[in-house]
């Protein structure tokens, strides 16, 4: 019998506000431990929560991108259980209204369009962090760090809508790529500001009821996502082919063994007792409020890719390339503003800029070298001032001092000689010391061609434009 | 029994009074400060009214104002000794809530109501003793020992907030602050013959409050006269960023609507509901006070108020699931009491640069360790009561009960406030609805504390205005015939505190309840 793998995903995604959700301290990572704290986030006696209005906003704004539906009215809701991470021992969250529900998200995945239903966005909050490592009593104790205790996050849940591990890795692949184009997000699963879980069941194919579902946490790449998605729906299967009868658990992805291990069981799952915050009013989000935030969306990638298609004839894979990131496109956009040919400035972007921009580890929105640079340097190689390979020069030169194009070509004498009688003198000497290879060139040999073209170049010590240099050449020899 | 004379400031003076001669000059803030802290230290080893007298920040703070009259020449509470009941946090200054796991905590901020009152001029001198989390009736919750009522010293001042309304009864400082949850401001207030201002869910600021139900808690005044009180209200009340449960609504001139006229007033008795359960002495006060504002010109009108009679059930599985919930923070990771592994009690707060440490780790080698720290320093730091009501309210919220106990009770709740909602605009509205405040006046300490439920009814009264948010006061309305005092419950409308008191002082101006002296002042 063959099976069929059904897969949601949890994605805890921190939003980029400046402070924390129900707190003003910072929402910045790191920072020394316990130094972004106050009574709030610390949970101490006799401190209340007060909504931060930026985090709804952020909340809202990927809850639209996700086509999702707002509500008008959420409520939060407190998720109880003692860690001690979680300084008031429940969890600020959503539960029966969260802020937005029903949206989905169309990919491509494994060359078939497929689309994921969104079940809900809601609003929470962080706990802090335990660290378990690191202290000269870390064999005996375990310190807290209550700095991200507070920072808001939202909680993304699919429907089963994914139908192979490969799939919820290009899915989630997505997701990070639009929460980060959104600026809520700012996509560092390393740092833990996205996070991912999935459920995960298997069934005959060619059946629709669901099978019993193991939830598997602690997801924190695209790679661990993937490779314990197919260890899961591996075990899952062969537990099934052998007879047996998959658990409802839950399963924490050990990387290191490269396998996922119960964590607990069914029985032993939490009891979360969510009732609604008592200490916050519902959430309102008034029509206006939404139609500002969706007014102030920025265009998104999927509408960005059609239009580069459609207004600078780029060809699919470069619009899809260019819209990888928002940086990338407004870079892109910038650059062909500065009057560079769209293909042009693509192939720039995806060549030279991008292999010197992943050598020195940085990415396009803090790139040394700006658009309106690179455009400088695209705008000589157009009008012949300077020959492709002088202007991979030029761009390493740029990159590294923030100069601009024509200053260096100056500056280093670097400019084409394109003047015809300069260059008509060059080729006046190359065929009278050649006289060999000139008759041979003549005599339909036109390999020669090459040779007095390289001599040609030789006198110029590179700086000739070649296009020029071959015409002219061809014209002394052909008369 | 040893007693200031009976001309000393604290025992003659109100709010009103003390803040005068201060702003006047007649008297300093040091020397009034100075008075109470004696008067404290004299009296209250009989009572057990404080659990914390911060005398040198008092006298400090006293000191500081004298210096700088200017500043403080049209502060309504400018010089005035104020306690705080317990479970109000005080920067620096030990905050208990009367438990053990709270024992050694110092709050790094203050109450908004805190700052309120110091930025009005007032003195605090001490933190009251009061139920565990504000949990009881009778104040014998307390983990530090029961408070004595005044009147008669083998009783309870009634709960929580005995300890402040012990203070105000026995003149230690004229007014204190205490919270009510489901009577536990006005309760304290009746069985001490002082006058207890519950005000509407929302018109002042929880934060800072140590929560015990966040949808029910609301801290207010208790003082000898309704002047003081509503004085007092005027400088705690208004909207605070720092609680989104505060209201917006505009703040009025409280002592301003004292006119002494109750003409026209419509007083709402709910017959059905006082007719059986009131002790008769009780009943006897109450309607003499009714008969009292009748003849001022107000008129009583028969009130109906069918759910009440639920508000017991609905407020124990309300306020113990919110409680459950907000105790959870008392885990001994962070501050407060923590028990196991060779440690004893932990100190400190918050805000140090370093990582907090706890013992054992959670996924890792000994997941025990955490699991039982926490067992036993919630087992070993809380009473029985809290452990009680958390317990319950754990049961009521836990999956497949929660719709039959706590949404069944918020439903109920939203019939309470209906009954209230249809007496203040249904077709023969009135503008306060009168009852007793407690069912009997003072009992015995130690009567009551073996059975729960008979010790839950004392809040019969008083718990349907916490669940319906409605503002509520208690004015003393006489005594039995053992000389306890007996108070008189009026419920008003939303944010229409100023009707309630109105009607209160214009029944305390026909009586002289307020002037008389617990015998432990007068022997
Ligand atoms: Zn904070």
């Amino acid at each position: 019998m063959s099976f069929e793998p059904v897969i949601g995903l949890e994605v805890h995604a921190q939003l980029l506000t400046a402070s924390k959700i129900f707190c003003g301290c910072s929402a910045a990572f790191g920072g020394e431990p316990n130094t972004h704290v106050c009574p709030v986030c610390l949970g101490l006696p006799g401190a209340l929560p007060v909504l931060n209005r930026a985090a709804v906003d952020y909340a809202i704004r990927a809850a639209l991108a996700l086509g999702c539906a707002v509500h008008r009215t959420s409520i939060f809701a407190r998720k109880n259980y003692f860690y001690p991470d979680l300084p008031k021992g429940y969890q600020i969250s959503q539960y029966e209204l969260p802020i937005a529900t029903a949206g989905v998200v169309e990919l491509q995945s494994r060359g078939e369009p497929r689309r994921v239903g969104i079940r809900r966005v809601h609003l929470e909050e962080d706990a802090g962090k335990s660290l378990h490592e690191g202290f000269v009593d870390s064999d005996r104790k375990t310190y807290v760090d209550y700095n991200r205790s507070g920072v808001p996050l939202i909680e993304i849940v699919t429907e089963p809508d994914l139908r192979s591990a490969a799939d919820a890795a290009e899915f989630f692949s997505r997701l990070r790529a639009l929460l980060v184009w959104l600026g809520v997000n700012d996509g560092n699963m390393e740092e833990g500001s996205l996070r991912c879980d999935a459920n995960v069941s298997v069934r005959p194919q060619g059946t629709t009821p669901l099978g019993t579902k193991a939830e598997v946490k602690n997801l924190n790449s695209f790679r661990f996502l993937q490779k314990a998605l197919e260890h899961e729906i591996d075990r899952q299967i062969e537990v099934l082919g052998g007879g047996g009868r998959v658990v409802q658990e839950t399963r924490l992805w050990d990387s290191a063994a490269g396998r996922t291990v119960s964590m607990r069981s069914k029985e032993e799952a939490h009891d979360y007792r969510y009732f609604p915050e008592p200490d916050l009013p519902p959430a309102i989000v008034d029509p206006e409020r939404e139609q500002r935030i969706r007014a102030a969306m920025p265009e998104l990638p999927e509408a960005r890719r059609r239009r580069f298609v459609e207004r600078y004839a780029l060809p699919e894979y470069d619009a899809g390339q260019l819209t990888q990131t928002r940086g990338l496109a407004e870079y892109f956009e910038a650059v062909v503003a500065g009057g560079a040919p769209a293909k042009a400035a693509s192939n720039w972007i995806m060549g030279e800029l991008a292999r010197a921009l992943k050598e020195r580890n940085t990415d396009i929105t803090s790139s040394p070298l700006g658009p309106g640079r690179l455009a400088g340097l695209i705008a000589l190689i157009e009008k012949g001032a300077i020959s492709g390979s002088m202007a991979k020069d030029v761009f390493e030169k740029m990159f590294a001092t923030d100069r601009a194009a024509d200053a260096i070509v100056a500056a280093e004498g670097l400019a084409q000689i394109d003047d015809e009688s300069q260059i008509t003198g060059l080729i006046a000497e190359v065929i009278d010391r050649n006289t060999d290879a000139v008759a041979q060139y003549r005599g339909g040999k036109t390999s020669a061609f090459g040779f007095l073209v390289g001599q040609v170049m030789r006198a110029a010590a590179g700086k000739a434009n070649p296009r020029r240099v071959n015409d002219l050449l061809k014209r002394a020899l052909d008369t | 029994m040893t007693a200031e004379p009976d001309d000393s400031i604290a025992v003659v003076a109100t709010v009103r009074d003390v803040r005068d001669l201060v702003r006047s000059r007649a008297r300093s803030a040091v020397e009034v400060c100075r008075d109470a802290l004696s008067r404290i230290a004299a009296v209250d080893p009989h009572l057990h009214a404080f659990n914390t007298v911060v005398a040198d920040r008092a006298l400090a703070r006293a000191e500081s104002i004298d210096r700088d009259p200017d500043r403080w020449r049209d502060a309504p509470l400018a010089g005035v000794p104020v306690a705080l009941k317990d479970n109000l946090c005080t920067r620096d200054v030990r905050t208990t809530a009367s438990s053990r796991m709270l024992e050694s905590f110092v709050p790094p901020y203050d109450a908004t109501v805190v700052s309120r009152l110091e930025a009005a001029g007032a003195v605090i001198v001490g933190k009251t003793n009061c139920d565990e989390f504000a949990m009881g009736s009778s104040n014998e919750n307390s983990a530090f020992g029961p408070v004595h009522n005044p009147w008669a010293l083998d009783r309870t001042p009634g709960g929580t907030s005995g300890g402040s309304a012990t203070a105000v009864a026995a003149r230690l400082t004229p007014v204190a602050l205490g919270s009510d949850t489901g009577g536990s401001i006005r309760q304290p207030a009746a069985m001490c013959g002082v006058v207890g201002l519950k005000p509407t869910y929302g018109r002042v600021s929880r934060y800072g409050l140590i929560a015990h139900a966040s949808s029910l808690d609301q801290i207010g005044p208790l003082g000898r006269t309704v002047h003081d009180v509503a004085l007092t209200l005027g400088v705690l009340a208004g909207p605070d960023p720092a609680d989104a449960t505060s209201a917006l609504e505009p703040v009025p001139d409280y002592t301003a609507a004292l006119t002494g006229d109750v003409r026209g007033a419509r007083i709402g008795v709910p017959r059905a509901l006082v007719e059986q359960g009131v002790d008769a002495e009780v009943s006897r006060a109450v309607n003499l006070a009714l008969d009292a504002l009748k003849w001022r010109g107000a008129t009583l009108v028969d009130v109906d108020l069918p759910h009440a009679r639920y508000a017991i059930p609905v407020y124990y599985l309300v306020s113990t699931a919110e409680a459950s919930s907000n105790l959870a923070r008392y885990d001994g990771v962070r501050y407060g009491f923590r028990a196991g592994a060779g440690r004893g009690t932990a100190n400190g707060t918050h805000g140090t640069a370093e990582a907090v440490p706890y013992e054992g780790a959670p996924y890792g080698a000994a997941p025990c360790d955490l699991k039982s720290m926490y067992a036993k320093t919630r087992a070993r730091g809380f009473g029985p009561e809290v452990k009680r009501r958390i317990m319950l309210g754990t049961y009521v919220l836990s999956a497949g009960y929660y719709d039959a106990y706590y949404l069944k009770a918020q439903q109920v709740r939203t019939l309470i406030l209906r009954d209230y909602e249809h007496a203040f605009t249904g077709t023969d509205p009135v503008d306060v609805i009168a009852m007793p405040t407690s069912p009997t006046a003072a009992f015995r300490i130690g009567e009551r504390a073996a059975d729960p439920l008979q010790m839950y009814l004392a809040d019969v009264f008083t718990v349907s205005a916490s669940l319906a948010g409605l503002p509520a006061i208690s004015v003393p309305c006489g005594f039995t015939a053992d000389r306890l005092p007996v108070g008189l419950q009026l419920t008003g409308r939303r944010f229409d505190e100023a009707t309630l008191l109105r009607v209160a002082d214009a029944y305390e101006r026909d009586t002289g309840w307020s002037k008389q002296l617990p015998p432990i002042l007068s022997r």
